[in-house]
């Protein structure tokens, strides 16, 4: 292979080589320092005069002497089953000591859409024990649906707790994680890695570690790698892959660095303009495809820059992604866990994965009641800071009085504990039962009097 | 000068960046296809600089290197028009997706084409004219039973026509020809047209007739005309998928163009697998068989996503050029402004407002300028009705896209999510509303439902924006502080809202409501308002008015098939307790 050394520019994770015999885009590049080591890159833009890599690693070390090897092919990424159970880092190498991947293929890693056409429409409910999930805000099979968080705030402990209990109730089907950490520390790292160990999860998991330290530019290729491997876990291998990403902030910061150093024309907020495309490249890589028996669906982690929803990562991400599940400061100083706010968030496809033959026939009206009741009395605490509750009415102080205990029972729950979609709907319909049956607009007489505790228990009795 | 006229076909690669390429001798001009490398990517020529032509390309270019040939073909991007069309689902650049899965499988790869019409399917095909006679350019030559649309064969645009030779019906495919002139022209059944051009008519007409489209508060309140254009905000959970179904379902148009651009893969699956499964009710048969369907997700190439919607108007032109109303929908013209904004930035052009190309304002008002109502070339009719979808990024309508919307479009649907939690369906603001139709179409509302129906669509917004002001005082001092008079015009335009806006799209009678029905609806609400009046001023307090039982029955006639007996005897009712009410 042929080595160059015609570096004309080093500028941040950018080397620009001059000089070449043709180079194809998007290639993959190793770069020799002066004392051997092997770095990684791939190249961004090629012509006859000039070629610029961007460098995964840091690019200290790296000088007019070093050399540049184009390796005439583009970044594909060694995948095989012997894959679950191990720790790669964010540029897929084992770190965990074990032996190299033995791959069974070697795909690419920026991987092609899936044609609409091919795609079977998602309707396999989740469960993932978490009230505010299942009953209002419902996870499908091959969806993609964010956690919107802010920094200080748990969603790490949501994201572990949902890997955790995440299932199909009734199926027998092989899952596996996939769960790719971008930018974030080695204590966040530990406290992921020992809880998957702990559980057990291990060793039916795939994990990447970019960590905050590493290269922020092998941030780039870390999901993509991550997603390579749960589509050959999934389409080749008919397992049911839970994908989890964290932190999107830190990819799009990443992002946004090497646009910089482009010198590109920046977008809202300086991203780079292409950013939508960017992100739609990684996001719309979940779903099911028709007659193939696995699907990839999507947890992506974000941390909101000042708890602002309409800055350019959510929004965009909003644009993509299925809904959204929006982590609450508010809820979380509180002290309730999971601090989900349930009226931002939505799931787009929740619609699909509910009712007879999914769940249970009262789910929809259940959750558009408990949205509703809560809305209402959330509204309400506003007017309370003002005239006082001794000037509400008497309907008003019940609905007053759901919100908060919709917030201690519905959302509140243990970091273990995990709920059935019969008991969440159950507990849905005891807070219903506070507020007096007429109020109960949403749902059909014919539901309140199979479900309503009230009439519940007469049966029973 | 240093080349002649012939045209150098091949050119080599010099630049390779993301979706744009640079190639150096090309003979090319601006829009020219081209085949890109080795693998022969589908590119278009965007821009020509000194000896370099700079090109998108519509597939992923890894891999591609520099010295690799580049192949002009000489022509526009263009679209396959004839027999075919109807029922197929395409991506932005005409190849249809159910081919491409069994070309290469589940996901789309690159360097593989597919096109546009089946090119061994035979199409029984029936002249409606014969040897001798004299046809020009868009002359319909006779017909083809596609699906239960029949699909009309014309002598392209851009031909000169003549005197015919020779024409036999007969079983054919597209390629084949169907026709000679005396000068030895063959026409086929097969057209291809440059999509970014616009297909030529004679005459555009006014837009003086409404698009029926059966939904109360569009027809009766906030009408398209035919051959109009209409924006759709899109935010969150408001409805917009139920909103377009049923326009596709009901509106007057013979056919229906869908492109879903830049849009989510399992929603766009949604569509896919629900559109073959609606029924048109006016036939029972397929709504897929008069639709055609474009797909381009988000994730597919971002070039083939700003193509999407000229492909689909091309299309939708073509029908209309056989005499047919069209109805186009782009679902949502934002993604396709962030692809331009996206090839803009990587054409390193000087930005304008948030990022989006100075040229935005002038390529979205192009493509809704390319909706009218027409006299096509060979004297028939028809029209191309435009609603395009935004979704304005925060919900933030001050933004580039919506503002230049909003600039060009006449109707303005304002889907509102707060309506819809409240379960208000359609849920369209009617105080945000709009439609700048209202002066053109009052005519024909005059002639074809009543002269009385503009002065009772004024009256009724009227009320609805009382109501408004009102309600804001009522939310203040509470209902009873109100006039009396005034706490009748909450009523009033409670049962507006109730009985005339909302609609319920599943139930089988209120799903489609006729212009008489909608008038006769709206009158008999009226008319309780006159009645109320003049029991008010005779000195009937506004709880008498407001216990009149038998308005609350006015809300049944939505659901009702045959209304007018059980109308009558509402209004016959409604007169006696009035009656009554002033004997007392």
């Amino acid at each position: 292979m042929k080595e160059y050394r015609t570096i004309s520019q080093i500028a941040g994770p950018l080397v620009f080589v001059e000089k070449t015999e043709p180079v194809g885009y998007s290639e993959l590049v190793n770069i020799v320092t002066a004392d051997g080591t092997i770095k990684r890159g791939q190249v961004l833009d090629t012509s006859d005069e000039i070629v610029v890599v961007q460098v995964f690693e840091t690019t200290a070390g790296i000088g007019r002497d070093s050399g540049i090897r184009f390796t005439g092919e583009t970044i594909k990424m060694p995948v095989g089953r012997d894959m679950l159970g191990r720790i790669l880092s964010g540029g897929g190498k084992p770190i965990d000591g074990g032996p190299e991947i033995v791959p069974e293929k070697r795909l690419e890693t920026t991987g092609a859409a899936i044609n609409p056409y091919a795609r079977a429409p998602p309707a396999d409910f989740i469960q993932t024990g978490i009230s505010t999930l299942d009953g209002t805000n419902t996870l499908v099979r091959g969806q993609k649906l964010p956690i919107f968080s802010a920094s200080g705030l748990p969603h790490n402990d949501v994201a572990l707790q949902i890997a955790r209990q995440a299932k199909v109730p009734g199926s027998t089907e092989e899952f596996a994680v996939v769960f790719a950490a971008m930018g974030i520390t080695r204590e966040e790292a530990n406290y992921f890695m020992a809880d998957f160990e702990k559980t057990g999860a291990l060793e039916r998991a795939v994990v990447f570690l970019n960590l905050a330290d590493d290269p922020a530019v092998e941030r780039i290729i870390t999901p993509r790698l991550a997603l390579t491997t749960a589509e050959y876990l999934a389409f080749d291998l008919g397992y049911h892959v839970l994908v989890i990403l964290t932190d999107m902030t830190n990819y799009c910061e990443a992002l946004r660095q090497i646009g910089a150093a482009r010198e590109e024309v920046p977008g809202r907020r300086g991203y780079p303009g292409y950013m939508y495309t960017d992100l739609a490249s990684i996001y719309e890589r979940a779903g099911i495809i028709k007659g193939v028996k696995g699907s990839v669906t999507q947890i992506p982690i974000l941390t909101m820059p000042g708890d602002d929803i309409t800055h350019p990562i959510p929004d965009l991400t909003g644009y993509i992604t299925e809904g959204q599940i929006v982590v609450n400061r508010e809820l979380h100083r509180k002290g309730i866990y999971p601090p989900i706010n349930v009226l931002p968030s939505l799931s787009r496809l929740m619609n699909l994965g509910i009712g007879k033959g999914h769940t249970r026939e009262d789910h929809k009206k259940v959750s558009d009641q408990l949205y509703a009741a809560y809305a209402e009395g959330n509204d309400l605490r506003g007017l309370v800071a003002i005239v006082g509750k001794d000037a509400l009415s008497e309907r008003d102080r019940m609905f007053l009085e759901f919100a908060d205990l919709f917030e201690d029972r519905f959302v509140r729950q243990g970091l273990y504990e995990d709920r059935s979609i019969e008991e969440t709907l159950d507990l849905g319909w005891d807070l219903l039962a506070t507020l007096p049956e007429e109020q109960l607009v949403r749902i059909d007489r014919e539901l309140i009097q199979k479900y309503h505790p009230k009439y519940r228990k007469k049966a029973q009795g | 000068m240093k080349k002649g006229k012939e045209k150098r076909a091949q050119g080599a690669l010099k630049r390779i960046s993301g979706p744009v390429v640079t190639a150096v001798g090309l003979d090319a001009h601006m829009y020219d296809v081209v085949k890109v490398g080795n693998e022969e990517l589908m590119g278009e020529v965007i821009k020509i600089q000194g000896e370099n032509t700079i090109i998108q390309v519509y597939e992923d270019t890894a891999g591609i290197r520099p010295g690799e040939p580049v192949e002009n073909t000489g022509l526009s991007l263009t679209v396959e028009l004839g027999p075919g069309l109807l029922t197929s689902i395409y991506d932005g650049i005409q190849r249809p997706l159910e081919v491409l899965v069994d070309k290469m499988g589940n996901f789309i790869e690159r360097g593989v084409s597919a096109p546009g019409l089946s090119h061994e399917k035979k199409w029984e095909f029936v002249p409606t004219v014969k040897a001798g006679d004299d046809v020009k350019a868009g002359d319909i030559l006779g017909t083809v039973q596609e699906t239960n649309i029949v699909h009309k064969v014309m002598v392209p645009p851009r031909s000169k026509g003549g005197k015919i030779k020779e024409i036999s019906g007969g079983s054919f495919t597209v390629d084949e020809t169907i026709c000679i002139l005396e000068d030895g022209t063959e026409i086929t059944m097969l057209q291809r047209w440059p999509v970014r051009v616009p297909r030529p008519v004679k005459e555009k007409l006014n837009p003086d007739i409404p698009l029926i489209t059966g939904q109360r508060i569009l027809d009766g309140l906030f009408p398209i005309a035919k051959g109009g254009t209409a924006a759709i905000p899109g935010p969150f959970g408001s409805g917009k998928t139920v909103a377009q179904q049923q326009l596709a379902k009901w509106s007057d148009a013979e056919i229906v163009v869908y492109i879903g651009c830049g849009e989510r893969g399992n929603e766009m699956t949604e569509v896919l697998t629900e559109f073959p499964e609606l029924e048109d009710p006016k036939t029972g048969r397929p709504l897929m068989e008069r639709t055609v369907l474009i797909a381009n997700t988000s994730n597919m190439p971002v070039a083939a996503r700003e193509a999407s919607v000229y492909t689909g108007i091309t299309i939708a032109e073509y029908f209309r050029d056989m005499g047919y109303d069209v109805s186009l929908m782009a679902d949502s013209t934002s993604r396709w402004a962030e692809a331009m904004r996206e090839i803009s930035s990587r054409l390193e052009e000087m930005p304008g407002e948030e990022g989006y190309p100075a040229y935005l304002a002038a390529r979205l008002s192009e493509f809704y300028e390319r909706a009218g109502r027409v006299v096509n070339a060979n004297g028939t009719s028809g029209s191309v009705s435009v609603i395009g979808a935004v979704s304005p990024p925060g919900g933030d309508f001050s933004e580039p896209v919506t503002q230049n919307t909003l600039r060009i479009v006449k109707v303005f649907w304002a889907l509102d999510a707060k309506l819809s939690q409240r379960r208000h369906f359609p849920a369209i603001n009617w105080l945000n509303s709009y439609s700048l139709y209202l002066g053109a179409l009052n005519e024909w509302y005059d002639r074809e439902v009543s002269p009385e129906w503009n002065p009772l669509r004024s009256w009724a917004m009227g009320v609805l924006q009382k109501e408004a002001e009102l309600q804001e005082i009522v939310q203040l001092v509470g209902s009873d502080a109100l006039p009396d008079e005034e706490q009748v015009t909450i009523e009033v335009a409670r049962m507006i809202r109730e009985i005339f806006l909302q609609q319920n799209a599943y139930d089988p009678v209120d799903t489609y409501c006729s212009m008489t029905k909608q008038y006769d609806m709206m009158k008999s609400i009226k008319h309780y308002a006159d009645l109320a009046r003049t029991a008010q001023v005779g000195g009937a307090t506004p709880q008498q008015v407001v216990g009149i039982k038998s308005k609350n029955e006015l809300v049944q006639i939505k659901f009702i098939k045959d209304y007018e007996p059980v109308l009558e005897k509402i209004l016959k009712d409604m007169k006696a307790e009035f009656d009554a009410m002033r004997a007392a």
